[in-house]
């Protein structure tokens, strides 16, 4: 078995309160799927059989292959962690420990993405790596938020991330926030490659290759609990660090590692390193750089590899901004292959219905309503003479006559009065709006 | 007198043909010598003899003239070991090759050739007008005498038939059956090598495969990735990671129930090699590797346990590894260090693994020697030899291929490495090697190729395009 994928969907979503105070945030509809399906879908397309979910028990009763819409044959295996004990990914990772047999593929259950995994894959098997991780070019979002008065500022701290002249190799990440007085590039890095590009329009997707001993390390070191906030600077930085010399007898190895008492990466790595392997390495006539006098790779064990998506669809829905692009974006026939309208909804002959809108399942869509660039979740109603634009409704809500919405997220179970005006609002789940409302860029939902 | 003499002689060589033969051919002899007039009958027969006699003159001379001539003294004379190959300018004036070992058998081979065709023409003739049978092509390996005009199936390897519809049909449904992916073909084609593969990079083959892939052993698709991104080249490199890859095919292969695991296994290597061929076409060092495991496996002993045979083939292929590449260089680059004297300017050409391996020994030994490295676009390989060289302390320079005829006065060596040595005593090796050669015959410096055994091949080639590798045309 090459890989193994790991899904972590024990997030609390505590940048969208608003929406997840009800809904689980693996469970939001985004395109009336549930946004774990994004994740799902894309590991069943690429040919995964067997999934290891990690998440919580409220979101494990929910996720049932028919509610889950999973056409294929993958095998979900759940595992439930206590959500109270501010579990980071690094720890959820080694609580499945015993699961992982092979290389791990680590995935977040709020990516959406059409991405060419093999490219991540690819970098990850031809070059041997430690890591092997996707990052896209960051969209600006240019919807208007419902409930923020006025942008934005981007409150989101930047990621500076250093390639090399290839584009691939990843040398140098770091946060903003992490860099108090500037940003320090190590003289080693610089010398071994002087030519490094510095981005910091990226985002980071989330989605990263392991190998087994880094699991392994991760094991023997405890004190590491974020995989993106601990893990993958580490190992970015050790990429550079002095390499131990290795010393050839197992004695030695035990002996230094009492001595350091902690595990080191390296010698874990190179334990596997074989004997063919540093053979071919010499017979063979490549090297990934040139202009100096060192062997490929720098003579270096642990290296880490980035693919960077210029073009194609990734989002990562942590946000309501995010979420909001989200549903427009999916309605892109890359990753949904269901058509937009559901056929158990019926829409009455005299509506307007959009190309770009979402219908769901059992819904009732009456006469002369407008429905543009909307998604409308599963089992709601709309009355006669609505107008919808630019909005997001949940499961289940009720839309009384004349209204009108516009820009507006209604969570599930809402129910908006008659003749209700309501722009750039957000609706909390199972709230009333009164008929004759008129609603402007507030956000309704239960204190 | 002359007339008797020969046919006297050819009584002679025929001494081991069928009776009959033989007998009438003393009974013509007989009757020149008496000077009778020969009916039809024997003048026809006596024609077709002294053709055949002819050829087996012809094949007799060329051995004996290959042994006879005296190398020219500026050629480096190489004693035919077990494991080097004579040295060779694969330009189009034949040099005579020096092969020691070969003078007994090559004789009673020609004899036992003439033998067999006798034989055949004496069935043949025998069997009289049966012409449907004798429509029969022979197999593969043993030619039909020209004399008669039989069709002879050549069977042509599948990569040099691109050109051909059928052939590509038959490997693709092959591929299908495996569930290999197919490289896919770029658009315009370049008529010369029509008959070549000109697949277009873009698209690496991991798309069609799902990812974590089942249906080929992982370390085989790693190393499939790293053939066509070029990571492992050479041919040493490619033939040790085959083999590496092989060894954990191995390791994690169960044999599944009512089956053998000598046969079984043979079978799940097929569409691996398929793979490795579709991402880059395999080298005459790997397919001999490949024929050397697939020997191993099918002379497995049924009663054996799997644990103790897949140990057995581990250990099989460790050896292989040891021996004929570790020990193989060792001892070349030992009798190699024996024509370095100090003082010596060698040119190389390109990066070549048992090159660098000499020339770090002859170091180490502390001969006193130059280097200089001529290097090729779009590769640059020489590049990577050059570090190598200057890394342990040799005094080296660089040059790229258009000007090897201006260093060339300085040079007093040539060491060249080799992909394969073919049948005919023809080298096969990078694209520009021919080039340093000739030009080093005309200025009558020594070259000096070096290559292990296990590079051999038993096809015959005469010119470079009748099969080839094509290169990626964009870079």
């Amino acid at each position: 078995m090459e890989l193994q994928a790991v899904l972590m969907a024990a997030g609390g979503g505590s940048r969208m309160m608003e929406l997840t105070y009800n809904t689980h945030k693996p469970l939001l509809p985004v395109g009336n799927k549930p946004l774990i399906w994004y994740p799902l879908n894309l590991l069943e397309r690429v040919g995964f059989e067997e999934v290891i979910i990690i998440t919580t028990k409220d979101v494990q009763k929910m996720l049932t292959p028919d509610r889950l819409k999973l056409d294929g044959k993958m095998k979900l295996d759940v595992v439930c962690i206590q959500l109270e004990g501010e579990m980071g990914t690094a720890d959820a990772l080694r609580h499945v420990q015993q699961k992982i047999k092979t290389d791990v593929l680590v995935l977040s259950c709020d990516l959406i993405t059409d991405v060419a995994l093999h490219e991540v894959v690819d970098l990850f098997r031809a070059h041997n790596a430690s890591m092997a991780m996707l990052m896209s070019k960051l969209h600006e979002f240019t919807e208007t938020v419902p409930g923020q008065k006025g942008k934005k500022k981007a409150g989101e701290q930047r990621d500076f991330v250093g390639v090399d002249a290839t584009g691939q190799r990843l040398l140098f990440m770091a946060n903003e926030a992490d860099l108090e007085d500037g940003l320090t590039i190590r003289k080693s890095i610089m010398c071994k490659h002087p030519s490094m590009r510095i981005r910091t329009g990226l985002l980071d997707a989330h989605l990263y290759c392991l190998k087994r001993c880094v699991v392994d390390f991760l094991v023997e070191n405890k004190n590491i609990s974020s995989i993106r906030g601990e893990l993958i600077p580490y190992l970015v930085r050790k990429q550079f660090s002095k390499s131990v010399n290795l010393p050839n007898n197992k004695d030695e190895v035990e002996m230094s590692q009492k001595m350091e008492g902690q595990t080191n990466l390296e010698i874990l790595g190179s334990c596997k390193d074989e004997e063919l392997l540093r053979l071919t390495q010499e017979r063979s006539c490549w090297n990934d750089h040139h202009g100096d006098m060192s062997e490929a790779y720098h003579g270096g064990k642990v290296r880490c590899y980035v693919h960077i998506m210029e073009d194609g669809v990734c989002y990562r829905v942590n946000t309501l901004a995010a979420y909001i692009e989200a549903n427009r974006m999916v309605s892109a026939p890359k990753l949904i292959e269901d058509p937009p309208i559901h056929p158990s909804a019926v829409i009455s002959e005299c509506t307007q219905v959009g190309a770009d809108s979402i219908i769901g399942a059992s819904c009732q869509i009456s006469d002369k309503t407008s429905i543009k660039r909307s998604t409308v979740g599963a089992s709601s109603t709309v009355r006669e003479k609505v107008k919808i634009t630019n909005s997001i409704l949940m499961n289940g809500v009720t839309v009384e006559e004349g209204c009108n919405i516009q820009g507006s997220v209604i969570c599930s179970n809402a129910v908006i009065g008659r003749n209700a005006d309501i722009k750039y609002c957000l609706v909390g789940s199972s709230q009333r709006i009164e008929p004759d409302g008129d609603l402007k860029m507030s956000r309704d939902w239960p204190a | 007198m002359a007339d008797a003499d020969e046919t006297s002689k050819q009584a002679e060589r025929n001494t081991n043909v069928g009776d009959g033969i033989a007998v009438k051919k003393q009974d013509i002899a007989r009757a020149k010598n008496e000077g009778k007039e020969l009916t039809k009958d024997e003048k026809q027969r006596l024609r077709k003899e002294k053709k055949q006699q002819k050829k087996n003159k012809k094949d007799d001379k060329g051995e004996s003239e290959h042994e006879n001539v005296p190398l020219p003294p500026s050629q480096a004379v190489v004693q035919c070991q077990s494991q080097k190959a004579p040295s060779v300018a694969p330009s189009l004036a034949l040099t005579p090759v020096s092969v020691c070992t070969s003078e007994k058998p090559a004789k009673s081979k020609a004899e036992q050739r003439a033998e067999r065709r006798a034989r055949q023409e004496a069935d043949r003739a025998a069997k009289g007008k049966k012409g449907e049978s004798a429509q029969q092509p022979p197999s593969g390996k043993s030619k039909a005498p020209p004399n008669e005009l039989q069709p002879v199936v050549k069977r042509l390897p599948e990569h040099v038939q691109v050109d051909d519809p059928a052939a590509v049909r038959k490997l693709a449904k092959k591929l299908e059956r495996q569930q290999i992916p197919v490289r896919s073909e770029y658009g315009y084609k370049v008529s010369l090598f029509s008959h070549l593969h000109q697949y277009s990079r873009k698209a690496p083959l991991t798309q069609q495969i799902s990812i974590p892939s089942t249906v080929i052993h992982p370390y085989i698709v790693r190393l499939g990735l790293q053939y066509s991104q070029g990571i492992v080249a050479g041919s040493n490199a490619r033939s040790i990671a085959l083999l590496h890859a092989f060894q954990k095919v191995i390791q994690d292969y169960k044999t599944p129930p009512n089956e053998e695991l000598s046969r079984d296994l043979v079978n799940k290597l097929k569409p691996y090699i398929s793979y490795l061929n579709q991402c880059r076409p395999l080298s005459a060092s790997m397919g001999n590797a490949i024929k050397y495991v697939k020997k191993e496996i099918s002379n497995i002993p049924c009663l054996c346990k799997e644990e103790e045979a897949k140990k057995q083939l581990l250990s099989c292929i460790d050896n292989y590894i040891k021996e004929k590449i570790t020990l193989a260089a060792t001892t070349i680059s030992a009798y190699a260090i024996e024509k370095i004297s100090n003082g010596d300017v060698i040119l190389v050409y390109g990066c070549s693994s048992l090159v660098n391996h000499i020339l770090c020994d002859a170091f180490d030994k502390k001969r006193k020697f130059s280097v200089i490295v001529v290097d090729s676009r779009p590769r640059l390989e020489g590049r990577e030899a050059l570090r190598r060289l200057v890394k342990k302390g040799i005094c080296c320079t660089y040059v790229l291929i258009s000007a090897v005829s201006y260093i060339l006065p300085e040079v007093s060596k040539v060491f060249l490495g080799a992909h394969a040595l073919l049948a005919n005593g023809y080298v096969m090796s990078r694209v520009g090697t021919s080039q340093i050669a000739l030009v080093a015959k005309a200025y009558n410096v020594p070259v000096l190729v070096c290559c292990e055994t296990y590079k051999f091949c038993e096809r015959v080639q005469t010119d470079s395009f009748v099969s080839n590798e094509l290169g990626n045309q964009y870079t």
